[in-house]
């Protein structure tokens, strides 16, 4: 039977200086990589296959699947592209990971570069986190340094340069393809698909896109084989993951366990949501998988178990939100991201966000009527599925989440002549009258 | 202000780490802000220079990114976030009191040129909320009280550190370290705050540990086809897109 936590990835973030190349090397950091280099790329992509690792940055699509699409036929340069822009709200577990153990990273970009022979990867972090794109740029340094980056990797015959990018600020560079964009010094906005990009992407090159965990997940199963990795989880939702939670629950913070725990359990862990209150609504993976309920804490968080409750596993990005909280508002700021976010590019997004904005501030101020509730689901029904990317899916599902389960709650504002919640009282400081 | 035959240089360095330089853009522009104390008319042309395209393309990456300004930014950008979570633990209230305290609306900067004041979106510190950052180093865990502090330090000239990071440092220095010329403060500040631990405490706690590497529980190949791995992906549009490739290769 397997622990309820199981710090892999999080294991070495207490330790005395865990971001360095010596602490890292301390515990068996680079070992992965000679392990990699004695197997064939193919072999290696196997393993990963093997294993079950489905991708850590909210699709859950088959990693080492991905890795095969890239038609090695192509005589273009393969790139190795991670996904370090994490910006999903409620979304918190790359940056600790890159903060603590930069050199994690690095040792999967390694091994996955080696996969889909590339020779050139890319780091592409948010902008807005200064000292995680510095403990990057400098695992990165240490790493050449130390000679496991650069010509002839380990004697391997394998040359890897990695380069570390930092973004501007732009949710929607989190889509892989507005991503690409943004890599090739253009406005980010997302591309057509088909061509995916493992056949047409940077450059017009083969190139893989990953999540900074999945790919940090990568040097833990080669050392350990795929039969180790899928010892944990669910049938379908192979392995460990990093659950974030935050909000109203007593210890918000980073809990590394199996696909399929529940929240009960990792709220039980946290200390119980905050003292007189009672969860009122939730997101299973950041604001753009659709609000769960109480109703739904015994549900096992993988992709399935998700999935059938209507929801999205997403990036195990859990906020918690109790009783104080008026969820119209809360939609309402969500919606106010989507529209600021969007990048223009599609017309339903572009003009939807904003009617939606305009229609949910009025019924949290208590201006309009029932009928506006219908209005609502009418747009959400014409943004949903009619653009490019997934932004657009994002910015309907906590709009029609919330009012399926809090219908009450939007005519209560309409009764009350305005939102009958006071803000006050959801703060962290709510109840202990020191800086209220 | 003309830009140095110096930071020329520095702009086709940045260039010169891609396979085709304009891949370079953002991090030019970051560049262009840590020299100029924000986009100008003349970075704009000199990035345009360097790679051979015209400043009006340019001009619409540098308008596209909300990081990149066009109004001169103060020593200390200071961020509050405000999406959904923090803004309910409290960060509209730290808004408002910075915004009253400082006399400045949002995204403006205070007389004396110290302090720029902006709400920003969700940062990837959630369990830390509210959150606010100053030159995107994070303050955790913030009420109006200490963000009223806050910026009363930065204005006075106090030794400010990040309570995830090294002593703060301007918001034109915070630019170049994101352009690619890296300071010398990564071994500075904690590797991870209390937050980021606490889930590894229990488990050391409990003794709860991840299996032992000899542990095998053979294959967990989770689909065969491209086809089974789209419809058990967490999205719909993964699956219409497959369907869409499929019928173009018909």
């Amino acid at each position: 039977m397997t622990d309820v936590l199981t710090p892999v990835l999080t294991d070495n973030w207490g330790d005395d200086r865990s971001w360095t190349l010596d602490s890292y090397a301390a515990r068996g950091g680079y070992e992965a990589l000679d392990k990699a280099f004695a197997m064939a790329p193919d072999d290696v992509i196997n393993e990963v296959k093997e294993s079950g690792l489905r991708g850590r940055g909210g699709a859950g699509f088959p990693t080492g699947m991905k890795w095969g699409f890239i038609p090695q036929d192509n005589p273009k340069p393969k790139y190795l592209v991670v996904n370090a822009d994490e910006s999903e709200p409620g979304t918190c577990k790359d940056i600790p990971l890159m903060m603590a153990s930069p050199h994690t990273l690095v040792e999967g970009v390694i091994i996955s570069s080696y996969a889909i022979r590339a020779n050139k990867a890319f780091i592409y972090i948010r902008g807005e986190v200064l000292h995680v794109v510095r403990r990057v740029q400098r695992a990165v340094q240490e790493a050449y340094l130390a000679g496991h980056l650069g010509k002839n990797i380990h004697g391997s015959g394998f040359d890897l340069d990695v380069v570390v990018h930092a973004g501007a600020g732009a949710y929607i560079c989190g889509e892989e393809t507005a991503l690409l964009e943004g890599l090739e010094g253009r406005r980010g906005q997302p591309r057509l698909r088909p061509p995916f990009p493992a056949v047409a992407g940077l450059y017009a090159s083969p190139t893989v896109i990953n999540n900074v965990e999945s790919i940090a997940s990568v040097p833990s199963i080669i050392a350990h084989g795929h039969g180790w990795f899928s010892s944990m989880g669910t049938e379908k939702s192979k392995g460990f993951g990093i659950f974030s939670l935050s909000g109203h629950v007593q210890r918000p913070g980073q809990y590394e366990a199996p696909l399929g725990i529940t929240l009960r359990t990792l709220i039980e862990l946290a200390g119980g949501v905050r003292d007189g209150h009672e969860l009122k609504f939730w997101t299973p993976g950041g604001s753009s998988t659709p609000l769960l309920t109480a109703e739904h804490l015994d549900m096992p968080l993988d992709f399935e178990g998700v999935g059938a409750a209507g929801s999205m596993l997403g990036t195990r990005a859990l906020q918690i939100f109790d009783d104080s909280t008026c969820v119209v508002r809360a939609t309402l700021r969500w919606t106010e991201f989507y529209k600021h976010e969007s990048c223009g590019k599609c017309t339903p997004c572009r003009e939807g966000t904003w009617w939606l904005v305009q229609t949910l501030s009025a019924l949290e101020n208590g201006q309009g009527s029932e009928a506006d509730l219908d209005l609502l689901l009418d747009q959400c029904d014409n943004i949903l599925g009619r653009s490019f990317c997934a932004l657009a899916d994002g910015a309907v599902s906590p709009i029609t989440s919330s009012i399926k389960y809090f219908r009450d709650e939007y005519v209560a504002h309409l009764t009350e002549g305005g939102c009958p919640f006071d803000p006050a009282r959801s703060t962290a400081w709510a109840g202990q009258e020191v800086n209220a | 202000m003309t830009l140095t035959t110096e930071t020329y240089d520095e702009l086709r360095a940045i260039g010169a780490r891609y396979p085709e330089a304009r891949s370079g853009l953002l991090p030019m522009l970051h560049l262009v802000q840590s020299v100029e104390g924000r986009i100008t008319p003349e970075g704009i042309e000199a990035c345009a220079e360097v790679l051979g395209i015209t400043a009006a393309d340019v001009s619409g990456v540098a308008t596209f990114y909300t990081m990149y300004k066009r109004r001169p930014v103060g020593d200390y950008h200071v961020g509050v976030c405000t999406n959904t979570l923090c803004a309910v633990m409290g960060g509209d209230q730290i808004f408002s009191r910075l915004k009253e305290h400082l006399d400045v609306g949002n995204d403006e900067t205070t007389e004396d040129g110290k302090v720029t004041l902006e709400h920003i979106e969700c940062n990837a510190a959630c369990d830390y909320a509210p959150v606010m950052t100053v030159n995107w180093e994070f303050m955790d865990n913030m009420t109006p009280d200490a963000a009223v502090g806050l910026v009363d330090a930065l204005r006075d000239g106090a030794e400010v550190h990040s309570t995830r990071g090294p002593r703060i440092v301007t918001w034109r220095e915070a630019e170049r370290v994101l352009a690619g010329f890296p300071d010398d403060l990564a071994d500075e500040g904690p590797a991870a705050g209390p937050a980021s631990l606490v889930g590894l405490g229990i488990a050391r706690d409990r003794g709860w540990t991840a299996p032992h590497p000899d542990t095998d529980a053979g294959s967990g190949r989770t689909a065969d086809s491209k086809q089974e791995a789209v419809a058990q992906a967490d999205t719909g549009r993964a699956e219409t897109e497959t369907k869409q490739e499929e019928g173009s290769d018909d």
